[in-house]
């Protein structure tokens, strides 16, 4: 793997000051992602997987260590809006359509209106939701305001994703589903996508590299680079190889957390 | 349907009520017109029936109770009364003529909307400065609440007779206590309301390194709709009676306030009746429009 390193994380420590006493959400992490990865972060909660991506977003501050984004500190990236972040919920504004729901980052962002239009017909095709650019947020299904959601986070050229267990609270149909599609979407646009999941055959069957975290202090179990190919089909999840990895996430998981806690 | 059922319900059985009490409450005076018109009442004499109870009083006399119903000053006049008089002095009135209720409920009419206006803009102006200032919501939403304690009827002629000294008077100076008095309502709940946008969404204006006025506009003032109407609703109302009690201590010659003074000099208590009920029906109306514009926008802006 040779490759230009997007995000960059050197002994990467946080102590959030809660009123229990100090809690160690992240401690010496380290760890490079590559241009066009798709890099999954797994582990139960508490172990540290979302503030991790929170760090890389800007949106909490590392107290101890350095982490890199595109060669910049994180809010610098964060400014240069090197990044597209999709959250649990879709937290579309209920009062715009959804063609307006994605123009809302272009707006920010002084995009000119043809270029909104234009962007809007080519984010909603990636997402497959093409004729709904009309419609309003109540009057879709939870998995297709989620694609609305990302549309929406790729409508701007970000070539990184933050995905934050974005389809944590859709069913298990259309999670594989929206699995199928995002892979396609990875495929087609080729951006670094870091995605959040406590699912361990999501992680698998969308990742390049999968790491596993643990909890109490949130650090780095296991890092797995994934030997699967790029082109996935749904059935890749019945190989053996699919099904070793998973074994090595679930070892990983197991080592790293004692559920008799 | 039910609910107009259950409404006429309601207000029979309130009229019911005022019917009934009405006998005990005019009795005594009723009885001292009849006797002197030649009747026999129990017992006789005016001093006497004095410190009686007046519903023994009523039990004594119950040929008198129809006439407790259309005495021309009674204590409380009867509902059909207050109908006649609100009947004439709105419908049968010309509206300039000085004993047109509406013409008095423009005038009061016309103060509360400037000072709903006043105290509208001034209240989402503060609830603006406090989300957006550490500073203002530490030293201007403590004032706002003690403003709200002082009892507006002390207040109030002290602000007409300091607008007066600096040659404020007419309108104006009514329409400021309704702004006294209907800033409040809308203070709290745009501050509510301008704060309901859930970390989420407020990160997510963050990932676009959006501007504090961009979260303002696209997010902020859009989130806080649903509680700007339920605020309003209570402003208006709180602006009526801000510009009737703004018209009490000065002696005003016309609105509503100004009807009930009067009345009250004179007591001619179907005039105060029916001004309470003509200020009752404003507030009803002012609040029924909001309730219209605000049931629309919502659902126009898919919150509803």
């Amino acid at each position: 793997m040779t490759g230009q390193a997007v995000i960059e994380a050197r002994d990467l420590n946080l102590v959030f000051h809660t009123n229990d006493g100090p809690v160690h959400a992240l401690k010496d992490v380290n760890l490079t992602v590559e241009k066009g990865d798709f890099v999954s972060f797994i582990g139960p909660s508490g172990c540290g997987k979302t503030t991790f991506l929170r760090v890389m977003a800007a949106l909490e501050q590392p107290t101890g260590g350095t982490i890199t984004v595109n060669g910049m500190t994180p809010d610098e990236a964060r400014r240069k809006r090197a990044y597209g972040y999709v959250f649990q919920a879709a937290g579309l504004y209920p009062w715009r359509t959804i063609a307006k729901n994605i123009k809302l980052p272009l707006e920010i962002m002084g995009y000119s209106k043809a270029d909104q239009n234009a962007r809007v017909e080519a984010v909603l095709k990636l997402v497959d939701l093409e004729g709904f650019g009309g419609k309003y947020p109540w009057q879709l299904s939870g998995g297709m305001q989620q694609r609305a959601s990302i549309a929406r986070a790729l409508a701007f050229d970000a070539d990184i994703l933050l995905m934050d267990e974005p389809f944590g609270a859709l069913d298990e149909i259309v999670r594989d589903h929206l699995n199928e599609q995002l892979l396609a979407l990875w495929a087609r646009t080729g951006k670094t996508i870091g995605f959040v999941t406590h699912s361990i055959p999501e992680a698998v069957y969308l990742s390049t590299k999968i790491v596993v975290m643990s909890p109490r202090p949130g650090r780095i179990a296991d890092v797995i680079e994934s030997p699967l190919p790029r082109e996935r089909p749904l059935e890749i999840r019945d190989t053996p190889e699919f099904i070793e990895i998973a074994h090595r996430v679930r070892e990983g998981l197991r080592a790293g957390h004692s559920y008799d806690e | 349907m039910k609910s107009v059922l259950a409404v006429l319900t309601v207000v029979a059985a309130i009229v019911a009520i005022w019917y009934a009490a009405c006998a005990p409450m005019n009795i005594k005076g009723v009885l001292t017109e009849l006797e002197r018109g030649g009747a026999q009442v129990v017992p006789e004499g005016a001093p006497t029936r004095r410190d009686m109870s007046a519903i023994g009083l009523v039990v004594a006399n119950s040929f008198a109770i129809p006439a407790t119903w259309a005495q021309e000053r009674p204590r409380l006049p009867a509902p059909h009364q207050v109908a006649v008089e609100l009947w004439q002095t709105t419908v049968m009135k010309k509206i300039t003529s000085k004993r047109s209720l509406i013409f008095h409920g423009w005038v009061t009419l016309s103060a509360t909307l400037l000072g709903f206006a006043i105290g509208t803009g001034l209240g989402v102006v503060l609830a603006v400065g406090i989300v957006h200032s550490r500073v203002m919501d530490m030293s201007v939403m403590p004032w706002a609440i003690v403003s709200q304690t002082i009892p507006i009827i002390a207040l109030a002629p002290m602000i007409i007779v300091v607008l007066y000294s600096i040659g404020v008077q007419g309108m104006l100076p009514k329409a400021i206590i309704s702004a006294y008095l209907s800033f409040f309502p809308v203070v709290v709940g745009m501050v509510k309301g301008l704060r309901s946008p859930d970390h989420m969404q407020l990160d997510l204006l963050r990932t676009y390194n959006a501007s504090a006025s961009q979260g303002f506009w696209k997010l902020r003032l859009p989130s806080s709709m649903p509680y700007l109407f339920a605020s309003l609703k209570i402003g208006i109302a709180a602006s009526l009676v801000g510009a009737i009690v703004g018209e009490l201590p000065t002696g005003a010659v016309s609105g509503l306030g100004a009807r009930l003074l009067a009345g009250s000099y004179y007591g001619q208590t179907v005039q105060i009746w029916s001004a309470l009920f003509a200020a009752g029906l404003l507030a009803a109306i002012l609040v029924g429009i909001l309730g219209v514009i605000e049931r629309i926008t919502l659902k126009r802006m898919g919150m509803a």
